[in-house]
């Protein structure tokens, strides 16, 4: 075991637990964003820069600051070790730094996105970013793609968190996408106009952060604080049936797995049970979803939305007192 | 005459053959450390003091310390001949004309941290060197230098040249070993470190192409003989590429801890400005080191005179100093227009970020874009101080060291040149012939 | 275009190759061969031919594609037959690497990235070649043209055009045949 103290509040974790995750344990209010992390696939993370923290102490054995931040998904706590998050100027300007690169070249088009609502990335900006942008220049575009009839590619929302192409390493035997060409022209693409065809492809819309991979069946149907989620199952002979039903009125507009309250998906689902299980009668409900993440759906009205025991800003000790 | 180590057989006719090399000593090295232990032979380049000739400058022998022996695990070597910061060519050089100074260095250091294959990654665009080595490598495993039980020692040793494909990234020793197992050259997220686990997942040490060239007379005369070469704990002797505005450009042996003046000036190295021009800048260690004016690139911030070593060119910090990097020396005289070569600056280092983390990613491009505008005649002054604060977020929050290589051009040449970026803002006019520049630049128009 | 296969020769080196990289480790040798797929199937990589070389290393074509798209000198589009590529960082900008992209955007009639109508030329500006000490150049296939002066890119104009040249970084002679 290992105690660490996050922002001021110590806690013990199990040897090789990441500072990301020893935060998440102490709880939302010093746990850092993660974009591109996913804790469900294993060689996620390290990428995006958001969960950047500041190491003060290395260790107990080691106490030297680390001379930079650090990526917190892909650092590993260490016992006695003292890490500034929220607390840290360094960090919160850093994080400030990587929401204006994040969005450089970021349509801004949350108005006509699907995502919006449950989107990382307006939570992120929100919480992190500044009101004004600082560029005038025109922003990267690229057109449009259908991959498969049933997934539509945004690359202009992309964040190049990696995670669909890891998702497509891990569920899926012939992985077709990937990431072609380079530094800021990198984009998801099948590179030869080719449909990502497997049962499990959906579940890349599930881990996108953002817009850029958005479900065909769902799109331009409804605003997603409009629908209501209720949780249900089915027994599937591919996957484990476990999924949300996103409802307006008496009609299943859309299916996704579960998602815990860090966003992600606790287990993957099958394409049968997401664009193929459309009515009610296919599924057994069972009752309204436990809501708890800090974004736009959960600020509506839903029964049962979980208020969490979450510490307050007041709880939060200075890092240098 | 300065010491010669790495070059005192540059003129011999025929010095890239095994049959001339041979006869001008070569080999001997290799003689001498199959009659010592490995172990011995590490220490002996740890006491040489020989730092990494790459850039960063870390001690080779304690590289070579941290390499973690497994049993049962296959060790690498690679040598990072994928030479690509702007300014420095002399791996080429040396490549060129010394392929066998190369391979023996190798078949040593292989040797001292057990390894039974070592690999060349040589840059793509480097193809006609790839001929040359592998014509020197077919010679070396004739002669009986490479193969299975070298000269009798018992100890087996493979070497296979791998040519690259057009990335400076590569250069960053992960995304070398990525590229080399045949991947894109994104870096890795460290730890671990090659050391533990690097190519194939095998213990790897990547060494620099003049580093381990160093090796070879570091055991000819000993490692504590070595470290009398040079100064304090710049030791030994360093190859820099010259170029710019200069007499005489080109590749020079130099020992360490000579004057940057006489480096310059002097008729055996650089022979001054060209045309007989006012010295402006120098960016003494390749494009990625802070830029120094004149005055400070000739001395210290306390009026020493600055020395091409480690310690000196870094004296002052990023203040008033700079670093010994690559030792790609890039002169420029009173007529260079600082914000057109950071430009270039800019613009590569855009074009070569591998695209993984964000802040690299988007800060490279965003800054060449506002240098382009600056350049065009449209920069604000707030542009400038722009550029300052976008450095200074990538700087130190990307995976690799590529993030504050692009940064730290920016950041010297705004400190040390503040007032040329404002004349090129507040008086648009005075910039001569810029549209016809990105014209021909085929830039899209900010 | 003809079948795209390697002839006997070249797929003997294509093997050899792979025998560099120790066993299940052959996606090793993906850069040297698509290096000489670039060579044999007309200067570029085509979908096709990457589909190719993925069958003989025996991994998934997108494997290839997010390689091949990584690397600069590996062309995704058909390009002319002679690559001129101009380098144009630092130390080639400041001994005149711009008006020798100017001289051959001038005299070639195209734009840097562009080929000529007759598909003999195409002129790509490229960042530092590690020839800083020879500047202005460019590379050529393998070939470095170095202390390039606007006489002596003409003078390496017309020759090439006379001879045809193609522009290639290897073949199957590059390597030694262990």
């Amino acid at each position: 075991m290992a105690k660490v103290t996050i922002d001021g509040i110590e806690i013990e974790v199990p040897d090789g637990t990441s500072i990301l995750q020893a935060a998440r344990m102490i709880g939302p209010t010093v746990a850092p964003p993660a974009m591109c992390f996913y804790t469900n696939l294993p060689s996620s993370g390290g990428y995006c820069r958001t969960c950047m923290v500041e190491v003060t102490k290395g260790s107990e054995k080691d106490p030297r600051p680390m001379p930079k931040l650090v990526a917190s998904c892909r650092t590993q706590v260490m016992d006695g070790m003292v890490v500034g998050n929220r607390t840290s100027e360094k960090a919160v300007d850093a994080r400030k730094g990587v929401v204006e690169f994040l969005l450089l070249n970021h349509p801004l088009d949350c108005p006509i996105c699907d995502q919006a609502g449950e989107c990382h990335l307006q939570d992120l900006s929100y919480e992190n970013g500044s009101a004004k942008t600082r560029t005038d220049f025109e922003r990267r575009t690229f057109d449009k793609i259908d991959i498969g009839d049933k997934i539509q590619l945004h690359m202009n929302r992309c964040i190049l968190c990696y995670r669909c192409v890891k998702v497509a390493d891990q569920l899926t035997p012939e992985r077709v996408h990937g990431v072609m060409n380079r530094g800021d022209h990198s984009e998801i693409s099948t590179y030869i106009t080719k449909a990502v065809d497997n049962e499990f492809s959906g579940n890349m819309i599930d881990v996108c952060p953002v817009g850029a991979l958005t479900d065909k069946t769902f799109r331009f149907k409804s605003r997603v604080w409009f629908t209501k989620p209720v949780t249900a199952h089915r027994d599937c002979d591919k996957c484990c049936g476990k999924v949300v039903l996103w409802y307006k009125g008496e009609d299943v507009l859309r299916v996704t797995g579960r998602k815990d309250q860090w966003g992600e998906v606790e287990e993957f689902i099958c394409n049968t049970c997401r664009f193929d299980k459309k009515r009610t009668s296919d599924w057994v409900v069972e009752g309204p979803t436990n809501l708890s993440r800090h974004s736009v759906i959960s600020a509506n009205h839903y029964e049962k939305l979980v208020v969490p025991n979450e510490l307050t800003l007041n709880d939060i000790k200075p890092l240098n007192p | 005459m300065g010491k010669k180590l790495l070059l005192q057989n540059d003129n011999v006719p025929g010095i890239d053959t095994y049959e001339v090399y041979r006869q001008h000593g070569g080999y001997t090295s290799v003689e001498k450390a199959f009659k010592m232990t490995s172990d011995e032979v590490v220490e002996e380049v740890k006491k040489s003091g020989l730092r990494g000739r790459g850039g960063a400058g870390f001690p080779t022998g304690m590289k070579w310390s941290f390499l973690a022996k497994p049993e049962g695990v296959p060790r690498y070597l690679v040598c990072n001949a994928d030479e690509s910061e702007p300014g420095t060519f002399k791996d080429r050089y040396l490549m060129q004309r010394h392929p066998h100074l190369l391979i023996e260095g190798m078949i040593a250091a292989s040797y001292a941290l057990g390894a039974n294959t070592a690999y060349i990654y040589i840059r793509g665009e480097y193809f006609y060197i790839v001929n040359i080595l592998e014509k020197a490598i077919e010679e070396a495993y004739t002669a009986g230098w490479l193969g299975d039980n070298i000269q009798g020692s018992g100890y087996s040793l493979n070497m296979y040249v791998h040519p690259g494909a057009g990335a400076y990234i590569c250069g960053e020793e992960t995304a070398l070993l990525e590229s080399l197992e045949g991947k894109r050259g994104n870096p890795r997220i460290k730890p671990p470190f090659p050391a533990v686990k690097g190519l194939y997942a095998c213990p790897t040490v990547v060494n620099n192409v003049e580093t381990i060239a160093a090796v070879v007379p570091i055991l000819n005369m000993g490692g504590d003989e070595y470290a009398k070469i040079g100064i304090g704990k710049s030791t030994g002797t360093k190859l820099i590429s010259a170029s710019g505005h200069i007499k005489k450009p080109g590749v020079y042996e130099i020992e360490l801890g000579l004057p940057v003046e006489e480096f310059i000036y002097s008729e055996e190295y650089c022979g001054g400005i060209l045309n007989d021009k006012k010295l402006k800048a120098v960016v003494p260690g390749g494009s990625s080191v802070p830029i120094l004016p004149a005055e400070l690139s000739l001395k210290t911030p306390t009026g020493e005179p600055r020395l091409m070593s480690y310690e000196s060119l870094s004296e002052g910090g990023f203040v008033s100093g700079s670093m010994l990097g690559s030792g790609g020396f890039i002169v420029m005289d009173e007529t260079t227009s600082i914000v057109r070569n950071l430009h270039t600056f800019n613009r590569f280092y855009h074009h070569e970020s591998c695209g993984q983390c964000s802040p690299c990613r988007e800060g490279t491009g965003w800054m060449e874009k506002i240098t382009h505008k600056i350049l065009d005649g449209h920069g604000t002054l707030a542009d400038i101080d722009l550029l300052w604060d976008i450095q200074r977020k990538i700087e130190g929050n990307t995976i690799c060291p590529l993030g504050d290589a692009a940064a730290w051009p920016v950041a010297a040449a705004i400190r040390h040149f503040r007032e040329e970026f404002e004349e090129y803002v507040s008086n648009p006019s005075s910039i001569v012939d810029v549209k016809h520049y990105y014209n021909i630049h085929n830039l899209v128009e900010a | 275009m003809s079948e795209v296969k390697f002839n006997d020769e070249t797929l003997a080196v294509v093997h050899n190759l792979m025998r560099r990289y120790p066993e299940g480790r052959h996606k090793s040798a993906l850069l040297p061969i698509l290096h000489l797929a670039q060579a044999e199937f007309g200067g570029w990589l085509s979908p096709a031919t990457m589909d190719y070389v993925a069958s003989i290393l025996n991994i998934k074509p997108v494997e290839v594609y997010e390689v091949a798209s990584f690397y600069s000198m590996y062309n995704l589009n058909p390009v002319g037959k002679c690559m001129l590529e101009v380098c144009r960082t630092s130390s080639c900008w400041l001994r005149g690497a711009d008006d020798v992209i100017r001289h051959i955007e001038k005299r070639l009639e195209i734009k840097v990235g562009e080929t000529t109508a007759d598909g003999m030329f195409s002129l790509k500006a490229v960042e530092c070649l590690g020839s800083c000490g020879t500047a202005p150049m460019m590379q050529v296939g393998k070939d470095y043209h170095e202390n390039l002066t606007l006489e002596k890119v003409d003078e390496l104009l017309t020759q090439f055009t006379n001879e045809d040249k193609h522009s290639r970084y290897c073949d199957a002679n590059t390597y030694r045949k262990n």
